[in-house]
């Protein structure tokens, strides 16, 4: 895998290789060359296979990270391809003439991040949430239990305890 | 609440949602008129459910006995617990001999078994599935998710509740519960049809508004009639 | 009493015999089925108790007047069956209204409640009614070409198409039955009846989970109530017609039982065994060996 880390690294601009297991890497490229390493990994190496497209929200840096999972059947290999994008009017070049799934893995992504990809088919199509009229539930500045206490109709007396605390005082009570 | 940054999510209308076939169009006649259609009312019934009084004495009690001896369970799994129901019909648990069987569409059954979460989706289905069923309607509710909400009592899109949306007659504790506790649940439903007690499709028609407003609340593009005849 | 009021009196109690009959049979062959996935299986009385729900609902919706008489023509499906078999041989109560020529009238009858039954689904606005009555219609039309070979072999054979006749050309003895007089047809014709009872092999018109019932979708409460009824009239008529033409027919009511049991356990016997054909297997199937084996019966007697 390093040679192929190495060729990587001499054709785009990357940066943060991860080997975190032997068969598993991941590799952060910027925003303008991300299609075309997945592009250049299906077409040269081999990577033929679409595992996930996946998002975080890294609040704090107002950043999005995507996650370009992509698999090699050949050798068992897969590797990550990470992008951070910003999370003011978040938009991403659309690939779904790569992988025919990777329309739905966006379609998700528009709903529960609020990730755009324009260009990408049935995209203004409801995928789970039918008539959302709030911010996309995976961001974190949703509040999913404040939404939840006021939306649907919580019976009360449910109790939760924090559990470091509650092993705690069940543990060393005299502490 | 911090909108500015989503796309299209404002432009909510109720209209967005209609598939096409259901909009309002008009329609030239073979007479040269021309005629005005709006599916959701011309296709379907929008009159609201009526109480329908039993019948008195011991005739009523014969034909509840009936319709505890004859439970017919819409095959609609709404949840993880659906697949506590497939090992009722297999030789360990055989729910044939206590009269319930598995029926495939909501007109020719009689019991609907909510069996687990609900998310937002789904309860609209089950809604229009539960309003399709044909009046002494029973549901039994499995799981601990429809008394509180169980272990997704926090999740944005499943209900806690179940008995704000549509009237429950038995609750079936656990997470999950096992094939034996649902036949104790269909017990219990007898024992409720025969002593005249499980009348919740009037129930349900006499708190029609109340009901309504609550699945309102929740189901943001409600694209179909009231109530589904 | 006029002999026409009294012999119509007859008549019903008859049909009343014969709904109850099919009903018992049908839970017996339900039980047979469960016993042999070694489950307890439904309550014997488990049909009536169905039948008295199903007429008691509160609810009962319309789509029109076709739905509403889609049931009842496929109730006169199977009670116009009835009524032209004779039930008991040489006995004038039990003889039914048979006639001369009924054997082509019965043979008009078995396809005229799934005619019924398909204006009546279709008005449904079910789209899976409108599947199933394709595929109901288009089964039927291949399983009434070995049925047709054979009743035209036994015309050939016996020179008639009165069924009382033919019953009477039948007694005396096992050996004089069709079914070792002309045995091609009778294996026609029993193949046919598989498809006729709608059991296992050939049951995906009405299977619970094809999609998802067939033509009666829509169907709920007393306009199910009918369609069941039926059923238990039809299987039982259909399974005296067979009896009636191959097995020598029946001296009392109690031959009348064990005959049909036995016809109708044919039929669950097969269906207990093999698995769900799809349509255009169980088309082809009816085409193939039945067919030519209703020509070879019709050839042999030419």
């Amino acid at each position: 895998m390093i040679e192929l880390i190495k060729d990587i690294e001499s054709r785009f601009n990357t940066s943060d290789y991860i080997q975190k297991l032997k068969h598993l890497a991941f590799i952060t490229v910027e925003k303008k060359q991300a299609i075309s390493l997945v592009t250049y990994l299906r077409d040269y190496h081999k990577y033929s296979s679409l595992t996930l497209l996946t998002a975080v929200d890294w609040i704090e840096e107002g950043k999005f990270q995507l996650t370009y999972l992509i698999n090699n059947p050949q050798n068992f290999t897969e590797i990550g391809v990470r992008v951070m994008i910003d999370r003011e009017n978040a938009t991403m070049e659309s690939s779904h003439h790569l992988w025919e799934n990777m329309a739905t893995y966006q379609r998700e992504l528009r709903e529960m991040f609020g990730i755009d990809f324009p260009g990408s088919p049935r995209i203004e199509e409801n995928f789970i949430l039918e008539g959302w009229d709030n911010i996309p539930p995976y961001r974190r500045d949703f509040d999913t239990k404040e939404y939840t206490e006021n939306t649907y109709f919580p019976r009360p007396g449910r109790e939760s305890n924090d559990p470091a605390t509650y092993m705690k005082s069940k543990m060393y009570p005299n502490d | 609440m911090e909108k500015n940054n989503i796309h299209k999510f404002e432009e909510l209308d109720v209209d967005k949602f209609l598939a096409p076939e259901n909009e309002k169009r008009s329609v030239l006649a073979p007479d040269g008129s021309i005629v005005e259609i709006d599916p959701l009312k011309d296709y379907f019934c929008q009159d609201r459910p009526e109480e329908l009084k039993p019948r008195s004495g011991p005739v009523e009690k014969f034909l509840n006995w009936a319709r505890a001896e004859s439970l017919w369970v819409l095959g609609f799994g709404t949840g993880c617990g659906s697949i506590e129901i497939p090992p009722l019909v297999t030789p360990r648990f055989d729910m044939y001999r206590y009269g319930v069987q598995m029926r495939p569409t909501p007109r020719q059954s009689n019991v609907f078994i909510i069996s687990g979460y609900l998310s937002v989706k789904t309860l609209k289905r089950a809604i229009r599935s539960y309003e399709q069923m044909p009046s002494p309607k029973y549901i039994i509710a499995l799981g601990s998710c429809t008394i509180n909400g169980g272990m997704y009592w926090d999740s944005y899109n499943t209900i806690n509740r179940l008995d704000h949306y549509i009237p429950v007659d038995v609750y079936i504790a656990g997470c999950m519960p096992r094939p034996e506790a649902l036949l104790a649940g269909f017990a219990k439903l007898k024992e409720l049809i025969k002593a005249g007690k499980a009348e919740n499709a009037n129930e349900y028609a006499r708190n029609f508004d109340w009901y309504k407003a609550n699945q309102k609340k929740i189901i943001k593009d409600w694209n179909m009639p009231d109530f589904n005849w | 009493m006029d002999y026409s009021i009294t012999k119509f009196l007859w008549t019903l109690l008859g049909l009343f015999i014969v709904t109850n009959w099919g009903m018992l049979m049908s839970s017996t062959m339900r039980r047979i089925n469960a016993r042999v996935s070694g489950r307890i299986g439904i309550p014997w009385y488990q049909p009536w108790i169905d039948l008295v729900k199903l007429y008691s609902l509160r609810t009962q919706l319309t789509h029109g007047t076709m739905f509403y008489i889609g049931p009842v023509f496929r109730l006169m499906g199977g009670v116009g069956m009835f009524l032209f078999i004779p039930m008991v041989y040489g006995n004038p109560i039990w003889s039914n209204y048979s006639f001369s020529g009924d054997l082509v009238l019965i043979l008009y009858f078995q396809f005229f409640g799934m005619l019924g039954m398909a204006l009546g689904a279709s008005e449904g606005g079910q789209p899976y009614s409108a599947i199933g009555i394709s595929r109901g219609l288009s089964q039927f039309t291949t399983i009434e070409v070995p049925m047709t070979l054979a009743v035209i072999s036994l015309a050939i054979q016996y020179q008639t198409l009165s069924i009382s006749e033919i019953v009477a050309a039948q007694q005396g003895g096992i050996t004089t039955w069709t079914m070792w007089t002309n045995p091609f047809a009778t294996v026609a014709a029993m193949l046919s009846l598989l498809g006729a009872f709608g059991h296992s092999p050939f049951n995906l018109v009405k299977a619970p989970n094809e999609i998802p019932i067939g033509p009666p979708t829509e169907y709920h409460g007393t306009f199910l109530g009918v369609l069941r009824t039926n059923g238990a009239i039809l299987h039982v008529a259909e399974a005296a017609l067979f009896m009636n033409l191959f097995f020598g027919g029946a001296g009392s009511w109690f031959e009348l039982i064990i005959k049909t049991f036995l016809i109708y356990f044919w039929s669950v016997f097969v269906g207990t065994v093999f698995p769900r054909f799809r349509i255009e297997q169980s088309v082809r199937w009816f085409l193939k060996v039945p067919t030519i084996i209703g020509i070879i019966a019709i050839i042999l007697f030419l």
